[in-house]
């Protein structure tokens, strides 16, 4: 009895390792499907073009060379500048860096009152604003383009500036009402008893609790309207487009030969910001996704 | 001098539903008064209309003697101490317990010395530099606690303050907060649902069910004669024996199993109706011969059950369809299924109106 229960132990020990070295070789074979392309990205911007015309698009660079990179940000060609990604790069960040603050700020104030200043009509408010999460950017185009017409910031910074902060608002306001809704109303009240103010309470007590979800809406908003393309190609003009836009234009132009090199270093600096955002403030990412759902 | 806090009238409604009836309440200066009751009779809420966090429907509430119906928390000179604590959680304790003060915008100095005072008082000098989540419970309870004393207010509101302790500390806590009310002789009102708590704390007890004052009264009076079955039932521990009774020929018959009724005399005066119900506390069923008087009268009751609670044993027999229990001595030689010679101690009994539930007598 004893001998065969130990036989069968064994057995089950053997069959786990076996699944277990499967399973990572599964992982693994994911793995490298998925940073293939970041690879190929890598090793190509720091080819020369001669090298990827005659080498294999998998091999390792040669030599390298970081002349594609000084290209595609300073003097690559766009329809009929060539002044590369960084007037657009800095009209991105001109761009996100308000947006993201401004659609933080209102997301963080209408998730403290609808979370805690509990009102009539409140549930309804939330739900729309939910709602608006929800509605595909090709829906607002042409009301979008209407509405900048006629506020006149049509084709300038502020007016996509404007664009997504509005379409930002719906997550941010989920973000922080699902945070704070966490928070026990007692400390509002026991606020209220000290004395302090709507305002005073957010600042004193809210704001500091709140900086995981802060970072969240940072890390969302960012990469949203960093990497957003649509509302960027339609709502900007010749002098005020984002990078993703001029990203497209470098590669897509179609004068001259093809230079992979350029286009590829092209698309990495473009991507390079969102990176950095989330290598900076990930941890907080996944700590404050899941900070709302568990009381704390 | 005006009364510290003076109710007239509340009313308290969310739509149709009505939280409270008509609540009358008023207390002078130094008194400890508790709000008792089952959860969900609308103490916690009226609590919350007292201190302005609450919109009241009707009525008026004035503190200190001045109008405060309409007037917001911080306007009503009251501090504020509830049963999470709620300190303010990114803040230290000597920055919890300030921010009030802060707020109102009294200077630096003041408040140092007034932190300085509070935190020797509650003992808890050694903390004020932590965060409350490096604190434990008893500790956080000192420090919300704190943070209503620096207040220095015409009134104190708790709000079931130690219904998140452990049962040894919380008759601790019960202990500190009686001296401390002893030593401010601060005017306080205090929400539990602890009938132990209430006795033990206040000067003035209201007893509270389904949103309507049921009683309010001394300690003394809300335990000897309390003004219908619910607060009979729920004050005590164990609760007051009541048991049905009939009434004939100004005597009271209590049946009883296998023997002939239980005889006593009617209270005098009282014109009792032919079914009440006897209110007997369980200390007034005495061992024979333990106390002597015209109101004590022999009784043998069939023990059901007997449990020895250490100081007490409580002995379960039943009468008029009803189980009663009995607080005798350790000693007693009760014993399940026995018969056991006791005696009513009836000077302190109660008659009730069996359908309302109203005292008789």
């Amino acid at each position: 009895m004893s001998d065969l229960s130990s036989y069968s132990a064994e057995r089950t020990d053997w069959g786990k390792i076996a699944l277990r070295w499967l399973l990572f070789a599964i992982l693994g074979v994911f793995a490298l499907w998925y940073l293939a392309p970041l690879f190929v990205m890598l090793t190509t911007s720091v080819k020369t073009l001669e090298e990827i015309r005659t080498g294999s698009l998998i091999a390792l660079p040669r030599e390298i060379t970081f002349e594609p990179w000084a290209k595609a940000w300073s003097q690559a060609c766009s329809g009929i500048t060539c002044e590369g990604l960084r007037p657009y790069f800095f009209n991105s960040i001109l761009l996100a860096v308000p947006s993201v603050a401004i659609s933080t700020v209102i997301g963080a104030l209408n998730g403290y009152v609808i979370a805690q200043w509990r009102f009539r009509g409140a549930d309804t408010i939330f739900a729309m604003l939910l709602f608006g999460c929800f509605i595909p950017f090709q829906v607002v185009l042409l009301p979008m383009a209407k509405m900048l017409g006629l506020l006149g910031l049509a084709g300038t910074i502020p007016g996509l500036m404007l664009v997504h902060v509005v379409y930002g608002i719906g997550f941010t306001t989920l973000f922080f009402r699902n945070f704070y809704v966490s928070i026990p109303g007692d400390l509002i009240k026991a606020a209220k008893v000290d004395g302090a103010g709507f305002l005073r309470i957010f600042v004193s007590i809210f704001l500091p609790l709140s900086v995981p979800i802060v970072v969240v809406s940072i890390i969302w908003q960012f990469t949203q309207i960093w990497n957003d393309f649509l509302f960027g190609v339609s709502f900007s003009s010749a002098g005020s487009q984002p990078v993703t836009v001029a990203l497209n234009n470098i590669v897509n132009s179609t004068t001259g030969v093809k230079e992979y090199n350029v286009d590829m270093a092209a698309a990495i600096i473009a991507a390079l910001p969102t990176l950095l955002v989330y290598v900076v403030a990930g941890k907080y990412f996944i700590r404050g996704l899941t900070a709302g759902s568990v009381k704390g | 001098m005006a009364p510290v806090l003076t109710i007239r009238n509340l009313r308290k409604a969310y739509g149709e539903t009505v939280i409270l009836h008509d609540v009358n309440i008023e207390i002078e200066e130094g008194d400890f008064l508790v709000l008792v009751g089952p959860s969900g009779c609308g103490k916690s809420t009226l609590l919350n209309c007292i201190a302005g966090l609450e919109p009241i429907s009707g009525g008026s509430v004035a503190i200190g003697g001045r109008e405060m119906t309409k007037a917001p928390p911080k306007d009503r000179d009251i501090a504020m101490v509830f049963q999470s604590y709620a300190l303010y959680p990114t803040m230290t304790v000597a920055k919890n317990i300030t921010f009030g003060m802060k707020v109102r915008g009294v200077d630096a100095a003041t408040q140092k010395r007034k932190l300085d005072e509070v935190a020797r008082q509650l003992q808890i000098s050694q903390l004020l530099d932590r965060k409350p989540g490096q604190l434990s419970g008893g500790q956080r309870q000192r420090v919300a606690m704190g943070r209503a004393l620096v207040r220095e207010p015409k009134l104190f509101l708790f709000d079931e303050p130690l219904s998140n302790l452990d049962a040894k500390l919380r008759v601790e806590m019960r202990t500190e907060i009686k001296r401390l009310h002893q030593d401010l002789g601060a005017s306080m009102v205090y929400v539990t649902h602890d009938q132990i708590e209430a006795m033990t704390l206040a000067t003035r007890i209201v007893v509270m069910k389904g949103g309507v004052i049921q009683q309010i009264g001394s300690p003394s009076e809300i335990y000897n004669r309390p003004a219908n079955m619910f607060v009979a039932d729920f004050m005590g521990s164990p609760a007051m024996n009541l048991i049905p009774a009939t009434v004939e020929g100004g005597q009271v018959a209590i049946a009883r199993e296998g023997d002939a009724p239980i005889l006593i005399q009617a209270p005098v005066g009282a014109n009792l109706p032919r079914d009440v119900v006897l209110g007997l506390r369980p200390e007034d069923i005495v061992e024979p011969g333990a106390r002597h008087g015209a109101h004590v009268v022999p009784a043998r009751c069939l023990v059901e059950v007997v449990e020895p609670a250490g100081a007490d044993t409580y002995v379960v027999s039943r009468l008029g369809g009803a189980a009663v229990t009995a607080r005798l001595s350790a000693e007693t030689r009760a014993q399940a299924g026995q018969p056991l010679d006791v005696a009513f101690d009836l000077a302190k009994a109660s008659f009730f109106e069996p359908r309302t539930g109203a005292r008789l007598n």
